[in-house]
């Protein structure tokens, strides 16, 4: 297996800087796209799924890696030493299909932000479904396109976002591509 | 992690020379290196890159550990063409000493090359280190001191 290990960011510092750059305006604008360069991702993650746990992850983050995302666990563990953990303890999910938020940590009412976070990568962030988002960070209305959501994604996320201020973040990816859909916005379908 | 834990390692003649390794000097590495023929190249993963380790101490025998303070640690990971990857860490902050260790780490588990990187660098490395061990044991054995009535005394 650690004949696949492969670098990591190919500046460190600068690139790692530019990423959490990219996740924080992400966050603050849902659905708006940002890319994200530096780094070649080990098979099965995309690039930009790579760089945010590049970014994010390290020993004090307990991580959870969809089944399909493990392939990629031994270049994840290298790189960031993220201790892995039971779905329900992790703070960093990594998972290539949108996994049961139920199952994941919302935070307490005295410390919403300890909930997960999940990098969840897709399909596409340009074609696809189309949803339309509403809420802080967004004067208006802004409609995104998601390949690679459940058809009832919808119902899923306002389960989710009711718990405001609890909940879990999600940041999707695909390609060199992210966008986050933090607790705070809803979702309608276009 | 619990530092009462003491882990055997897996691979007790790895552990060996990466130990070797982590002594040895930069120059003296390459030197011998030099003396080795044509090698894969090699490309690196990570670092080399400097950060601090935390040395725990414990006083007497039965006292709980305490923060001793930090020290300066250098590593780095390299991948020979072969497909071989290699660790080291290494006292300070000498970059290139790090990659060196590194890569003769990779070539060591190269079963193709392992016996002539034994013989041509670790062993000469090792025995250099166990000479100046022993050397500077026997000069610090000149100047003990023996307290034999504190000894008697005890007994």
């Amino acid at each position: 297996m650690s004949n696949e290990l492969s670098p990591g960011f190919a500046d460190s510092v600068a690139d790692a800087q530019s990423c959490f750059r990219s996740v924080l305006n992400a966050m603050a604008r849902p659905g708006h796209l940002h890319a994200i360069g530096g780094v070649s991702a080990p098979h099965p993650l995309c690039d930009a799924a790579a760089a945010i746990l590049l970014t994010l992850a390290d020993h004090e983050t307990p991580l959870w890696l969809d089944p399909m995302a493990a392939e990629a666990s031994v270049w994840i563990t290298f790189h960031t030493g993220a201790p892995r953990t039971p779905a329900a303890q992790a703070m960093f999910v990594m998972a290539l299909s949108l996994p049961d938020l139920t199952g994941l940590s919302i935070g307490t009412d005295e410390m919403p932000e300890t909930s997960a976070t999940v990098i969840l990568q897709v399909a596409s962030l340009t074609t696809g479904q189309r949803y339309v988002l509403e809420g802080p960070g967004l004067r208006e209305p802004r409609v995104v396109a998601i390949d690679g959501l459940p058809p009832d994604f919808v119902a899923i996320w306002q389960q989710n976002h009711v718990l405001y201020p609890l909940g879990v973040d999600l940041i999707l990816c695909a390609g060199n591509q992210l966008t986050a859909l933090p607790r705070s916005v809803s979702i309608k379908d276009a | 992690m619990n530092d009462s834990v003491r882990t055997t390692h897996p691979d007790p003649a790895r552990r060996r020379w990466m130990a070797v390794l982590a002594r040895a000097k930069a120059d003296r590495i390459a030197a011998l290196l030099a003396g080795c023929g044509a090698l894969p190249p090699h490309t690196i993963i990570r670092g080399p890159e400097g950060g601090l380790v935390m040395v725990r101490g414990r006083a007497g025998g039965g006292g709980s550990a305490f923060n001793l303070g930090e020290m300066t640690v250098t590593r780095c990971t390299v991948r020979t063409t072969t497909g071989f990857v290699g660790h080291a860490y290494v006292a300070g902050r000498e970059e290139r000493r790090a990659e060196l260790a590194a890569f003769v780490d990779a070539l060591m588990q190269d079963q193709t090359c392992a016996a002539d990187i034994e013989c041509r660098v670790i062993a000469p490395l090792e025995r250099q280190q166990m000479e100046r061990k022993a050397d500077r044991a026997s000069n610090a054995a000149a100047t003990r001191v023996q307290f034999f009535a504190m000894q008697t005394m005890r007994t």
